[in-house]
Parts: structure tokens; sequence; C-alpha cells
């Protein structure tokens, strides 16, 4: 079992969440991903590293409250326990020698940028952070990113109601077409990536996107993350999860991610029948 | 004819005079009843089956059945055992070499082992020991767990080894090495023990509490169990070894990547890995899905790619999720099919379709899904490297198979999650670890057993592997060499 630590409502679906898991706490490095189940009969889902510590043993994850699981991780609190937590999984992010680099989080992926944009901070990367989110109360993360050494943080809301009204692809942009970024990396939602890749492609700017496919046990066994990368299929879990957003078949992507979108419909149904007896 | 007999004739005991009856049939359910469910198919002998089929055992002066087993039981003993009513001993017999009694019972392909090596064999039908080994072990975990048979645990070495993997490489070795008194540590990746007894083979052929009884056995025996625990991503083989102060490891991790055929489409929703579709159903239970959380695709029409052991349980759980056909699409006959006899027997009866001499070429799709196969015909041509025909392509010859669904059960390749981060562990040009016969690999104190070491192969040979780098662990940590 692992033990809650920490929880915080970032929004009003987006959680984060410390469990103690000092094996896994030594060892994450930026862009990893941990799978958890919260109880027996339980999904396994891939979540990414948000934050750890190895010196106190927490890990940290953000999630959004979007089907059973997630709804059933945030009525969890200190406390509480969830039944196995595994990791760290997955390539870490390369943060070496980036150099001028722009990191996109859009939405929930600023859970992701953050560590990543912290690694490559340390490593001595010019770092320019660019934030977005539908708006303002979705937007998350942004004193963590302005505490740190950042070239620059730039914010895109949909409907302008914080930072600029944009897309982050508007920015990114304009930094290309500055010829300031040697580097780009994109993590949020697929659809997110697939125009930041499109963005940065004209400008021959090499750009990493992290994805987010189904898994099942995450250690290269079942094949469900697998996803096309130049003609080629690769899975997400030891491949991954990071690859070259110009090569990404973003569209077989999201096409797979939607697989059980019926079942996860019914599944959620049944969770909040179930709790609405309690209420 | 005479020097055969001279050495397989029945032993001079009085008191056994072998039944000449006919092999006993193992009782089954219904084909149609229980292709709707995920109970067990067979459903074991009663006490006096039992007996009856351990009365045909010739007790044989020179038996060769034991040679036929992988990890040698003393069948001719185990069997001696149930003639005299003694099912304890018998238990005791069998566990001295196998501590899955219950498990290998059911899973071994006893037809090509102990049962092929039978002297009744030669004549007529060979004593049906794969069957009296499940009733023993049944038996067995049928008692109290005070009243089970628990192998004696050696004294204290001192010792202390890891082993890598829950599956039957990993509980053969542990459960070895608790008898030569080191402790052990199994270390599983995934939330579950077993691994392939659990997110491999079906509920209806290996319910799932038997694994778990028979893991609860090792645990009875001092056996230490963690699992979530990626060897390779939590910890690498060095940290073991030092700083989580392990003397010897085992790695028994098995099965790794599955293949796909590299054709058009493969990648459209409802294409499925059989390793995906299994521990979908096995493992996270889907067939109970919404009681379960994790869901599976239940397609209308199935198309199974393969001709092993995997291709029928994925295609019977495919029947049993409520598909109204399943075809198993297979490049060559029924003949060359790797999968043991008694499954293919049992698929058919339950309503697969078998389409031989196919080979798919292409996977067809509508918005992102299955609609249908293209495959090609084939003939068998010239004897293989594997001393199998092999399949040829008939020209123009495609043709397409409507379906939803396609599971691809075409084997595995090596995992390598923990040999990437071992750099010193010697390994094969496809990845697969190095290892002697006793399971030394490369590395000292370093030992490799089961699919990780063979590539695709039985429980019983993993078991075997296992067991027997147990020995050469024991002898490597009490001697300081091998």
């Amino acid at each position: 079992m692992f033990p809650i630590v920490h929880t915080r409502q970032l929004s009003d679906a987006v959680f984060e969440m410390g469990v103690l898991a000092p094996a896994i706490a030594a060892k994450v490095k930026a862009g990893q991903f941990l799978i958890l189940r919260v109880a027996e009969g339980g999904e396994r889902i891939p979540l990414t590293f948000s934050d750890w510590s190895a010196e106190d043993d927490w890990i940290r994850f953000i999630f959004m409250r979007v089907g059973k699981t997630t709804h059933q991780l945030s009525h969890m609190g200190v406390g509480d326990s969830l039944a196995d937590v595994v990791g760290p999984l997955g390539v870490p992010t390369h943060t070496e020698g980036v150099g001028r680099v722009a990191v996109v989080g859009g939405g929930v992926g600023a859970a992701v940028a953050y560590p990543v944009a912290r690694a490559m901070c340390e490593a001595g990367a010019e770092v320019t952070v660019i934030l977005g989110a539908r708006n303002k109360d979705l937007l998350i993360l942004e004193d963590e990113f302005r505490a740190l050494p950042l070239k620059d943080l730039v914010i895109t809301t949909d409907d302008g109601s914080a930072g600029r009204k944009d897309l982050v692809t508007a920015p990114l942009k304009e930094l290309c077409e500055a010829g300031a970024l040697d580097h780009a990396m994109a993590i949020g939602p697929a659809i997110m990536m697939k125009f930041c890749a499109a963005t940065t492609r004209d400008f021959g700017v090499p750009t990493t996107v992290s994805l987010n496919p189904i898994m099942v046990d995450g250690t290269g066994m079942c094949g469900a993350c697998r996803v096309s990368v130049g003609g080629e299929t690769k899975f997400g879990c030891v491949d991954g999860p990071d690859f070259d957003g110009h090569a990404v078949d973003f569209e077989e992507l999201m096409s797979r991610q939607r697989v059980y979108v019926e079942e996860e419909r019914l599944s959620d149904a049944e969770y909040h029948l179930e709790c609405s007896c309690h209420t | 004819m005479s020097h055969v007999d001279d050495t397989s004739a029945p032993a001079e005991t009085p008191r056994h005079r072998p039944s000449r009856a006919p092999r006993t049939p193992m009782p089954e359910r219904d084909a149609a009843e229980r292709a709707r469910d995920f109970d067990e198919v067979t459903l074991g002998y009663t006490e006096e089956m039992a007996r009856g089929e351990a009365e045909r055992c010739l007790q044989c002066k020179n038996p060769t059945c034991i040679e036929g087993c992988p990890v040698n039981i003393d069948i001719k003993s185990f069997i001696g055992r149930m003639i005299e009513g003694d099912y304890r001993a018998g238990v005791a017999v069998l566990k001295e070499r196998n501590a899955l009694p219950a498990v290998c019972g059911r899973v071994c392909p006893q037809e090509e082992q102990c049962e092929a090596a039978c002297v009744l064999g030669k004549k007529g039908e060979p004593v049906a020991i794969g069957r009296l080994e499940r009733w023993l072990g049944d038996f067995d975990l049928a008692c109290e767990l005070e009243q089970r048979c628990v192998p004696e645990v050696g004294a204290d070495s001192g010792k202390y080894v890891a082993v890598v993997g829950s599956g039957p490489a990993g509980l053969a070795c542990a459960g070895e090495l608790r008898r030569f008194g080191h402790a052990v540590t199994v270390f599983e990746s995934l939330h579950a023990t077993g691994g392939v007894l659990t997110y491999g083979i079906p509920e209806f052929r290996l319910p799932k509490q038997i694994v778990q009884a028979e893991v609860g056995l090792l645990e009875e025996m001092g056996v230490e169990i963690r699992c979530d625990v990626v060897v390779g991503a939590t910890y690498t083989l060095d940290e073991l070894m030092s700083a989580e102060g392990y003397d010897a490891v085992f790695i028994g991790n098995g099965a790794g990547l599955p293949m796909f055929m590299g054709i058009p489409g493969e990648n459209l929703n409802g294409v499925y890995s059989a390793n995906e579709f299994l521990t979908r159903v096995n493992l996270m239970r889907a067939y109970e899905f919404p009681k379960a959380d994790t869901p599976v695709w239940r397609g209308r029409k199935v198309a199974v790619v393969g001709g092993g052991n995997v291709a029928m349980d994925s295609a019977r759980t495919a029947k049993r999720l409520g598909a109204e056909e399943v075809f198993l699409v297979y490049r060559r006959t029924e003949e060359e099919m790797p999968a043991r006899r008694e499954e293919v027997h049992h698929a058919r009866e339950e309503g697969i379709e078998f389409k031989m001499l196919c080979s798919p070429a292409e996977i067809t799709g509508h918005d992102g899904w299955v609609t249908g196969m293209v495959a090609n015909r084939m003939e068998l041509g010239e004897p293989d490297a594997s001393g199998r025909r092999a399949p040829v392509c008939v020209l123009d010859s495609d043709f397409v198979i409507d379906c939803d669904t396609v599971i691809m059960a075409l084997g595995t390749r090596a995992n390598p999650l923990l040999t990437k981060t071992a750099p010193d562990l010697e390994l094969t040009k496809r990845g697969y670890i190095v290892a002697d016969e006793d399971g030394a690999t490369s590395k000292p104190g370093v030992f490799a057993g089961g699919d990780i070491v063979t590539g695709s192969a039985t429980v019983i040979l993993a078991m075997g592997a296992g067991k027997g780098a147990a020995r050469a662990i024991d002898e490597w940590l009490t001697s300081g060499s091998r």
C-alpha cells in the first residue's frame, strides 16, 4: 500500500496528490511516469510525475477528474492509501544540452512541463515556458513556474481571462520566427501537441512531444500503447513517452485514445449511481 | 520387442496387479454451456476415478516416464502412493520436485512429456499422469493450510537471494532456494503474482484461485513477495546486489514485447496483441466489467492470428466474451500447429472456426476501427529451419475475412527493461540473456531462466530452469564458485 501524504485541488477538476514511495522517489527523472491502481478491482492508469523528493520519500502527480478512477482519486485524502504505484517508467526526457528551448504545457500537461522545465534549467538551458489553458481557472502551477530561473513565462488562455488571448502556438510561432529556439518540447492534449509540432516544422525546430496513449502494464508487455512514429510502430511505455513530434501520427494517437470512450462513460455512470446512495 | 519388455517389465510386487481398464476420460463441462462463462472447462477426476486410473500404472521396475518429465518427478512413486491410498505421501513425492502440482497438472503438455514416455502408451493409452498430478495437487489445496504439504525449509544460511519475476521460473526457483535455507525475496512488476499463470492463461483453463493458493504456500515457506517493483526501473540489477544487499539474483522476468506482423492497419482500434487481450481479461478481469474497472472491446466477429496455445486461449476467451464468430487464422495446417491437441480439440468443440493456410496481408478499417482482414491463401512447401513445412503464398489468392476484432498471437520478443540497465549482462542477438545449463549468466552471482533465456516456451520448462538455477545458486553461495 502507498500512503497518501498530500493533496491539493488546483482547479475545479484538477488535483495534485503526493504518496510515499521511497524506492520510486529515489529514481524518478523528469518526463517519466507511474502506473497506479486505486484499489482492488481498479484499473491501472498511467500518470506522469509532477514532482518528487528522494530525501522525503514522496512522489507527486497531477490528474484531471474525468472518469471513475480519477473520481475515486479525487475523493481520497491524507491517511488513505493507494493499492499500487509502479515506476518510474518510460525513458526520461532528454534535458541536457537543449540550448534555447520552449517548453509548452497545455492544460494538465503543465504538470509534466514543470519538472521538465526545471531539469532543463538545472542543465543550463535557456528555457521559455508557454502555459496554455482554456481559462484562468484552469491554469495550474503558475507560481511554481515563476519560481524557476526561466528566460520567460508566457501565459495564454482561450478567453483571455489570464495572459494573452491566444493559443499556445501563437507565442511558439513568434519564437520560431525570431530564430530564438534550438528545441521545443510540447506536453498536453494530443491535438495541442499536433499543432505545436506543425508550427515548429516549418522552421526546422526539433520538437519533442510527450505522448499519453492508453496503457495496461506500462512495461512493454501488452502493446496497448503503440504509436506510429515515422511509419514505425513504437511502444509508448518503453520507447517513449517522448517522441519526435514531427514524426508522430497524431490522428492515429487520437483515434486510439478514444477506444474505450463508451466503456469509460458506463463505468463512470455506475460509479456515480453507487456514490449517490451515500450522499 | 523382448529387450523393451525386459527394461520396463512390471516390478514383481505381489501387491499391485495393474488394472486393464481403458484410460479414464476427463470429465468436462458441455461445450455449449462452458463457452458462455469463465468457469473451468475440465472438472477433474473424482477420488474413485483417480484411484482407478492410478491402478492402471504398471509400476515399472525401470520407469521411463520420469525421464520424460522436465523436472523428473518420481511419477512411479507418487502413483504408487495413490494406489495405496496414501494421498498425502503422494503429494509429498510431487512436491519433492514440483512446487506447483495443481498448476502443472493442468497446463503441462504431458502428451509430449511423461505420458509420451509411458510404457502403456506403446500399445495402448498411457496412464493419465497429468490428471493424477492435478488430482493430488487439488487434494492438497483442499486441505486446511496447516494440513497442507509444506516442503521442509533448510536451516538459515544467512544468504539473501532476489528473484525477479513471480512466474513459473521465479516461483520454482524461490521454493527451491528456501529448501536450501536461503532467504528469498520475489520482485513482481505487476500488482498480482503468478506471471503468465495470472495474466496469460485464462481462468477457464487455470483458475486464479489455484495460482494464488500455490503462491500462498511459498509464502508459508518464508518466501517474501514484493509486487509493484520493476527491476530495471525501480531498482537496477546492480542496486539489488549492492544497496539492497542480495548475495545472488535469479532473473525470471519472462516473455516480453508482443510481436506484430508489420502489415497495414495493425494499429486500428480493435486490433489487440494476445498479451493485451488476455491481460485485460485475466489479470484485470475485464469480463466482469463494469464490476471490474478495466474494459475490453467485445468483438462480434473476431479473427485470431496464430496457432499456438496463446492463440487458442485468445479465441476461446473471445467466444466467452460473446463473439458470434471466432476465426483462427493460421498460415500452415492444423498438423503444424504448436498448440496442445487438447486445446485445439476444446477450441473446435466450442465452435472456433479454423481458417488454415491463410496469412493476413492487411487489416482494413473505417473511421479508425477494424472492418475486416485481407488474407492470402498459402500452401506448404519444403521444410524450414523449424522442421515444419514452410507456408508459401499462393499468387493472387487474396480474400476478405469480415471481422471487427483482430488478435495477434504471434509470440513475443525479449523485454529490454531489465537488460538495458545491466550492460554487463551478455545477451543473444535477439536480446535474450545468455545463460549456461545451470542458469549462470556472464555476471557473477546472477542467474537466469525461463522465457527470458529460451524465448517463449512452456510453464514446466521455465519451472525446470528456475529449479536448476536454484541448485546452482546454492552451490555458488555455499562454495563461492560453481
